[in-house]
């Protein structure tokens, strides 16, 4: 069975079509990347996926289950976890209490402090723990939202340009940090821009286009595709 | 027993201002001289200084609502006022005997915070935020106020109990402690000193160990971000919801003790300037720390009483400047500021000794 199916997702904003009769399917195990020029519904399309805008028509099934009458909480609580784009951490709250909020509803006392310790090791912020959210590095402000998402143990993590404004080490570095929560299991579906970061984790890539399902395939086959590399120079539609 | 002890290890948190022994040397050293201070005294003075105590309970609920929650309420004065007029129809109604005003002062509040769940449901639930959730529960406040103003003529009764329009309702009985022998009945003197005091370190105490816990994680991380908050799973409607109504339980705590100091509530404890006051006494003190709070009330509390003697005209128009001048100055907080200010100092001062 499929972890993720998307069936023929519509949603428009008045007469904006953003996304369009979108067909979607990620299979359990695999890192899938989403690609496509700004305003193509990338981020849409997370939104619809997490209960934040919900769809004109259409379904969204998670594991058998169809979740398009959800609240995002719930959806949530099913193993859906989210990175957003513009990082979303507690600015004004420590690091360590922001791991402590998203890790306290699973884990209590001395073993919550353990997870804490372990998740701070694993995102290489252990000396930044007492620091204000808000005062971190950009690059550490997404791991440490990176780290809030995967501290749910989620089946489905949502990656929203996870390397956004990051150097090409930390780029890297945080593909490295995808590679190996996707070892242990994890799904993971990724709207990113730096074709470096796609080329190193992405299993199969998707090409959204003006609401639509535009190409799909391996990196490869994307890489390979004319009419792909066309819409990136805005001539696709002429 | 060892729950128990990790409550009492919630007093202190990320939450809260003050930790160690300091801190709560300090608050050993206060707490002394507040229950040695009636002896120094007379009972008039002591009365005036309930008087000040009775209004922290309003200030902590917009500490709690809006400093932890981030939600502007505008309209705690509503539920002091619903508070505060239940317990004048109920006692005036069922009389003080067998220890009935202390179940009123329960019942009162019950009912303020009933009121809260159905005005917060159809808020939060409805997704009202920010500027707008102010705007509807000042509404609220202004309301109840005209409604209350209107019924001065005799059709307007709960059983025995005259509403009495802008006059408002009097000659309710105090707090009255039923006692074997003689019943204690708690005049604005010693005794209503001692029972209110009791409260106040009771709630303040309560409140440390609610914000320092799990559920206050969350209600900060609402206000620091809500989507975010979402995401990690929790139903932010209902934390706002239960926060909003812990609020509302303490405004009305303040509305009762209120009534029962003076026995007499009027429509103008819910009108602007009442909506208005708690909010300056809040923002002046520190809004997201419980001790700023009540520290910043009372001393705000006691300087507009003084200049009160000088005219109350300028004494509003004073409380107006002071907001001004903390928005511009510490827009946290000038005794929050003063207090980071003096852990700041004290971390250099043990650098240096270490």
């Amino acid at each position: 069975m499929s972890l993720l199916e998307l069936r023929e997702l519509n949603k428009h904003f008045g007469g904006l079509h953003v996304t369009n009769a979108v067909n979607l399917t990620l299979e359990p195990g695999e890192i899938h990347c989403l690609i496509g020029p700004n305003g193509a519904g990338k981020s849409t399309l997370f939104r619809l996926i997490l209960g934040e805008h919900h769809p004109g028509s259409g379904e969204i099934l998670f594991a058998g289950e169809n979740i398009t009458a959800l609240k995002s909480f719930a959806r949530i609580h099913r193993g859906l976890s989210v990175k957003f784009q513009v990082p979303g951490v507690f600015k004004g709250l420590s690091v360590r209490q922001n791991l402590e909020i998203a890790l306290q509803s699973r884990h209590r006392g001395a073993e919550l402090e353990s997870e804490i310790d372990r998740l701070l090791t694993f995102l290489g912020l252990e000396s930044e723990q007492k620091q204000t959210a808000g005062n971190l590095s950009h690059g550490q402000k997404q791991w440490l939202e990176i780290g809030m998402a995967i501290s749910l143990k989620p089946r489905l993590l949502l990656l929203d340009e996870p390397t956004a404004g990051m150097s090409p080490e930390e780029t890297h570095m945080t593909g490295e940090m995808v590679q190996r929560l996707n070892a242990d299991g994890m799904t993971v579906l990724a709207i990113e821009h730096d074709m470096a970061f796609v080329r190193q984790v992405a299993q199969r890539v998707t090409v959204l286009h003006l609401g639509q399902v535009f190409a799909q395939g391996s990196i490869q086959e994307i890489v390979a595709d004319e009419r792909v590399a066309a819409i990136y120079l805005g001539q696709a539609h002429a | 027993m060892t729950g128990f002890l990790s409550l009492l290890r919630r007093l202190e948190g990320p939450q809260t201002v003050g930790r160690g022994r300091g801190f709560w040397g300090l608050f050993a050293v206060v707490l002394a001289v507040a229950l040695a201070y009636p002896l120094f005294s007379d009972g008039y003075t002591v009365g005036n200084t309930v008087y000040f105590f009775v209004w922290v309970f309003i200030a902590l609920s917009l500490c709690v609502i809006w400093g932890y929650g981030g939600s502007l309420s505008f309209g705690q004065t509503a539920f002091f006022g619903i508070a505060g007029y239940g317990y004048g129809v109920l006692t005036l109604n069922f009389g003080s005997a067998y220890g009935f005003t202390l179940v009123a002062l329960v019942l009162a509040v019950g009912i303020a915070a009933l009121f809260a769940v159905l005005l917060g449901y159809f808020m939060f639930f409805g997704r009202i935020a920010g500027v707008f959730l102010g705007i509807v529960t000042l509404a609220v406040t202004l309301m109840l106020e005209r409604f209350m103003a209107q019924t001065a003529g005799p059709e307007w009764h709960i059983g025995s109990a005259r509403l009495n329009g802008f006059n408002g309702m009097s000659a309710m009985p105090p707090l009255t402690i039923p006692w074997p022998g003689e019943s204690i009945v708690l005049f604005a003197d010693v005794g209503l000193y001692y029972f209110v005091l009791g409260l106040l370190v009771f709630v303040y105490l309560a409140l440390r160990i609610l914000m320092n816990s799990s559920f206050g994680n969350v209600i900060v991380a609402i206000r620091e971000n809500p989507e975010r908050a979402e995401m990690l799973g929790y139903d932010i409607r209902k934390y706002q919801l239960i926060t909003f109504v812990i609020g509302a339980a303490l405004a009305g705590v303040s509305g009762v003790l209120y009534t029962a100091w003076g026995q007499y509530i009027t429509p103008s404890s819910m009108g602007m300037t009442a909506a208005a006051l708690p909010l300056i006494w809040v923002a002046v003190g520190g809004r997201s720390d419980l001790t700023s709070t009540v520290v910043g009330t009372l001393v705000v509390l006691a300087a507009f009483q003084a200049l009160t003697i000088y005219g109350s005209q300028y004494a509003l128009v004073f409380m107006g400047v002071l907001l001004v001048l903390t928005v511009l100055i510490a827009p946290n907080g000038l005794v929050l500021g003063f207090m980071n200010w003096l852990g700041r100092l004290a971390a250099r001062f043990t650098q240096r000794a270490g």
